[in-house]
């Protein structure tokens, strides 16, 4: 049995009472600074993503001095604009039994019960500000033609209260937030940096105070200095090398924050998304996703026979498994990702797999068509079956889509308090960064409510409680933990350029990728994880050895941008690993093989493993250090999870 | 669909910096998969300087699937190459044929300044939208939101102009190197919706002399935007834009105030 919170674990500061009672409590008990003391406080915003975007927008409307830093050329492009399905929200316009507590519960126990209630609820709570925020911004949400706003389902769920822009939600709410953001950069409240990565971040006395960044134009290393730092920097995805996310998407921001102290949560919670569009050769450099709303009229399914290799409309319906609707009748094709996932891992292994490779699933939508016509199918998803005519050169409306599982988000992140801050005094973390709300698992539709949620409306109300006691600007880039850390950067540059070995950065997160798919991705076992966690540190001490990085500092070099970045995931490979190997159970994405039901499905352990496991960093290359943070299922009772 | 192997010559303009001269490199491409991503053939080719000890070539680029605007390149002269509807990233290598010859040039405009071979500085964009590209909606007084009902064809209408991605393809194609249509399609996004409406002419009079100020060209109508936008905007919103600032103006010119 795990003890109650472990004494070395900070409070997480839940509010007590009633758990529909906690976010009201909680505003209520919030510290306050007043309008004409808030513009004497800056806040450091590092990423312009939904989550960082409306955070920097929301501060700098009330009044704080923020400057904002973005890798990207615009903060338009941060990586939240590539979210297609939709953003899930409690208003239950469908009347149909939708509830706060309904998208409370949907999302605990899609979480598969490793997520915080008190958060989650909170979350759900404040989705439903998000939508009427977002129309008011002019998000062209999907319309009925009475004028209201349009609902679909999601995976989970079995309620409509997914919100929609055709196949771009994620862009049509970031443009909501960057053009908030761009109001406020005209009005002087924001200061923007795009092209600016940060490296590092600079502790005074124990608190985050600033950070150190490089021009990506210059060259330039130099620093910022603030009362406050929020990292909204993202998941960790590309540690894969093939996900889904951008291939400038990182973790060495939170990571960089980890080794100056941050705990980093239950990093082994990595989503798998099931409708992706299968690799195609070595050369591929990322994995493009199909919108999960795609399951709400297609049909999954593969041949029932192994190695049947006839063309799909020449196999009967009699001779193809639908796999999903045969295993899950009550939710079919829209089980969670996780569980859609393992099941098309699961065919695949069995030989049944579709396309050149084998590893692949039809996603099938004659039904649709035939049921609803081909026009309403293209009104729907258009833009979807256009990408994957771009991409594949195959046309779905005239045969299935090939699917199949690619890494798309990851649960885990930089461990955080009911008010968003880490164990760091004052450095706070937003969105996919930290671990706090989706658990084991994230439904669909639920990364855009949280990065928004995050940003518009608990950031803005929490941030005063770290904020009104600290004396504003006493720290400056005068300070000598400055210079410290500069030049810390400063010399790992030179170093990456001095190497002159032989091989590309690429080649190296390649291999690591591959690694780590193979050990740690959808099925994960002790001697696989046992093996990465050796094979690993000899991959980091080659590259440091052997990784060639072009040309000098004093200009664009992206080589270097991306020696610096996989030089962290090759160290935060490993922290990925420790967990999964210390997780002796199955739980959401982390499926090990030696946890699981007679029919295959994930096993919990509730009573060893109901806490979260938040890391602390020991050295490069050391053990990292376990802390235990308690789960508490008061509301939500634990249960197996069915989906069946 | 099979795998075809592709061997082209890129003729590829290489610029060290802001301030160096630049010029057409040539470099062969050999054995390139017809199924690799236009991107995806420039990593191979990247991956070869590389290993060679050349400097790779830079170019712009993130999501990979079409939406987050980064990507760039006048592919042949075409701003995102051939074929309608498409990023560069988006654009596939069975578009080309063996033997082909590529030529590869940054998207050319006076207001997008080359920062290093295919990279451009498009930050100019971003200033257009802080000049009222916006709803001003502070965080926290929105109404319900089904509270003001939109038909759906304006909000189609809307969302059609929404669904640019700001990555200055119609600038490129321009001979005028005009930003018409990219700040057309803010302007209607945002004019044709009621929540849009009180801010309707600061708007177009703020964007539009915003795009002057950027040293953007003007509109002569000859379409070519239209025709290479990834988003297929269509250019009658710069006829609707048009109209509105002229009605903004002479408002503004009597009212003398907003």
């Amino acid at each position: 049995m795990v003890s109650d919170i472990s004494n070395d674990m900070p409070d997480s500061k839940i509010p007590s009472g009633p758990i529909a009672d906690k976010w009201t409590k909680h505003k209520m008990d919030s510290r306050l600074i007043n309008p004409n003391n808030k513009r004497k406080y800056t806040v450091l915003v590092v990423g312009s993503g939904l989550a960082g975007a409306s955070a920097a927008a929301t501060l700098a409307e009330l009044g704080y001095k923020v400057k904002c830093f973005c890798y990207q050329d615009s903060p338009r492009r941060a990586h939240s604009i590539a979210a297609q399905g939709g953003i899930n929200s409690a208003k239950n316009y469908q009347n149909d039994g939708d509830s706060v507590h309904r998208l409370f519960y949907d999302t605990v126990k899609g979480g598969d019960f490793r997520s915080r209630e008190a958060n989650v609820h909170r979350l759900a709570e404040v989705s439903t500000q998000i939508i009427d925020q977002c129309v008011a911004q002019g998000v062209p949400f999907a319309r009925e033609y009475g004028g209201l706003l349009a609902n679909r389902s999601f995976g989970g769920a079995q309620v409509s209260r997914t919100f929609y822009a055709r196949g771009q939600t994620g862009q049509q709410l970031l443009i909501g937030a960057y053009s908030a953001l761009s109001k406020q950069i005209a009005d002087g409240g924001v200061e923007m940096y795009p092209r600016t990565e940060m490296l590092d971040l600079v502790l005074v006395d124990g608190h985050a105070k600033g950070i150190v960044v490089r021009d990506m134009v210059t060259g330039r290393v130099y620093s910022f200095a603030g009362d406050t730092v929020l990292l909204a920097t993202g998941g960790y995805g590309n540690v894969f090398y093939l996900s889904t996310n951008a291939t400038g998407c990182n973790v060495t921001a939170a990571y960089r924050a980890h080794k100056k102290g941050a705990y980093f949560a239950n990093p082994c919670y990595t989503q798998i998304h099931p409708t992706c569009i299968p690799v195609s050769g070595s050369y591929q450099s990322k994995l493009t996703l199909m919108s999960e709303s795609l399951r709400n009229d297609g049909r999954v399914w593969v041949p029932k026979k192994a190695g049947d290799r006839r063309l799909p409309s020449e196999i009967p319906d009699a001779e193809r498994d639908y796999y999903l609707e045969r295993k899950y009748p009550s939710f079919g094709n829209l089980a969670p990702r996780d569980i859609a996932s393992r099941g098309a891992k699961e065919v695949c292994d069995e030989g049944r797999g579709v396309g050149d490779t084998g590893l692949g699933v039809y996603l099938d939508f004659s039904a649709a068509i035939q049921r609803d016509g081909e026009h309403t199918v293209r009104e729907k998803y258009g833009n979807l079956f256009q990408m994957y005519e771009q991409i594949t050169g195959e046309n779905a409306y005239q045969s299935p889509m090939r699917i199949f599982p690619a890494v798309h988000y990851t649960m885990g992140g930089l461990w955080v308090d009911y008010n968003l801050m880490s164990n760091i005094p004052g450095l706070h973390v937003l969105g996919e960064a930290n671990f706090s709300d989706h658990g084991a698992n994230r439904l669909g539709a639920s990364a855009l409510m949280q990065g928004l949620a995050d940003g518009y409306f608990v950031i803005p109300s929490t941030i005063a409680n770290y904020l009104a006691s600290e004396t504003p600007g006493t720290v400056t880039t005068e300070h000598e933990a400055f210079r410290e850390v500069e030049d810390e950067v400063r010399q790992r540059i030179d170093q990456f350029l001095s190497i002159n070995g032989k091989r590309s950065v690429d080649s190296f997160h390649r291999e690591l990728g591959l690694l780590v798919w193979d050990k740690c991705g959808m099925a994960r076992d002790e001697a696989g994880l046992t093996e990465a966690l050796q094979r690993i540190p000899e991959l980091r001490a080659e590259f440091w050895e052997n990784v060639r990085v072009p040309g000098d500092n004093a200009n664009v070099n992206q080589e270097l941008e991306k020696a610096g970045r996989v030089a962290d995931f090759l160290e935060f490979a490993e922290l990925l690993c420790h967990d999964a190997r210390h997780r002796k159970e199955s739980c959401g994405g982390h499926f090990r093989t030696e946890h699981q039901t007679d029919d295959g499905e994930a096993k919990r352990n509730d009573a060893d493993f109901a806490y979260v496991g938040a890391w602390e960093h020991r050295g490069v290359g050391n053990e990292p250090e376990l802390h235990k943070e308690n789960l508490e299922f008061e509301n939500v009772q634990l249960a197996i999870r069915s989906y069946k | 669909m099979a795998t075809e192997k592709l061997n082209l010559t890129l003729k590829v303009w290489r610029q060290p910096s802001s301030t160096a001269q630049g010029e057409i490199v040539t470099y062969e491409a050999k054995d390139i998969p017809s199924t690799a991503s236009f991107l995806e053939m420039l990593d191979i080719v990247n991956e070869e300087l590389i290993n060679k000890g050349d400097e790779p070539i830079a170019f712009d680029h993130d999501c990979r699937e079409g939406i987050c605007g980064m990507c760039s390149l006048t592919i042949n002269g075409r701003p995102h190459g051939p074929g309608d509807g498409v990023t560069t990233c988006q654009l596939h290598m069975r578009s080309f044929r063996n033997g082909d010859t590529i030529w590869i040039e940054p998207f050319r405009a006076q207001a997008f300044p080359i920062l290093k071979d295919l990279i451009v500085d498009r930050s100019a964009f971003d200033h257009i939208i802080q000049a009222g590209g916006y709803i001003s909606a502070r965080t926290g007084s929105a109404v319900d939101a089904n509270a003001m009902p939109i038909p759906k064809p304006v909000a189609d209408y809307a969302f059609d102009a929404a669904a640019c991605i700001g990555c200055g393809a119609c600038v490129a194609a321009c001979k005028n190197a005009s930003a018409m249509l990219f700040v057309a399609a803010k302007v209607e996004h945002l004019g044709v919706l009621p929540q849009g409406k009180a801010e309707k002419d600061r708007r177009v009079l703020g964007m539009v002399r915003a795009m002057d100020d950027a040293g953007f060209g003007n509109c002569t109508n000859q379409y070519e935007c239209e025709a290479v936008c990834p988003k297929e905007i269509s250019a009658t919103y710069i006829t609707k834009m048009n109209r509105d600032f002229a009605a903004a103006s002479i408002k503004e010119a009597v009212v003398n105030e907003f």
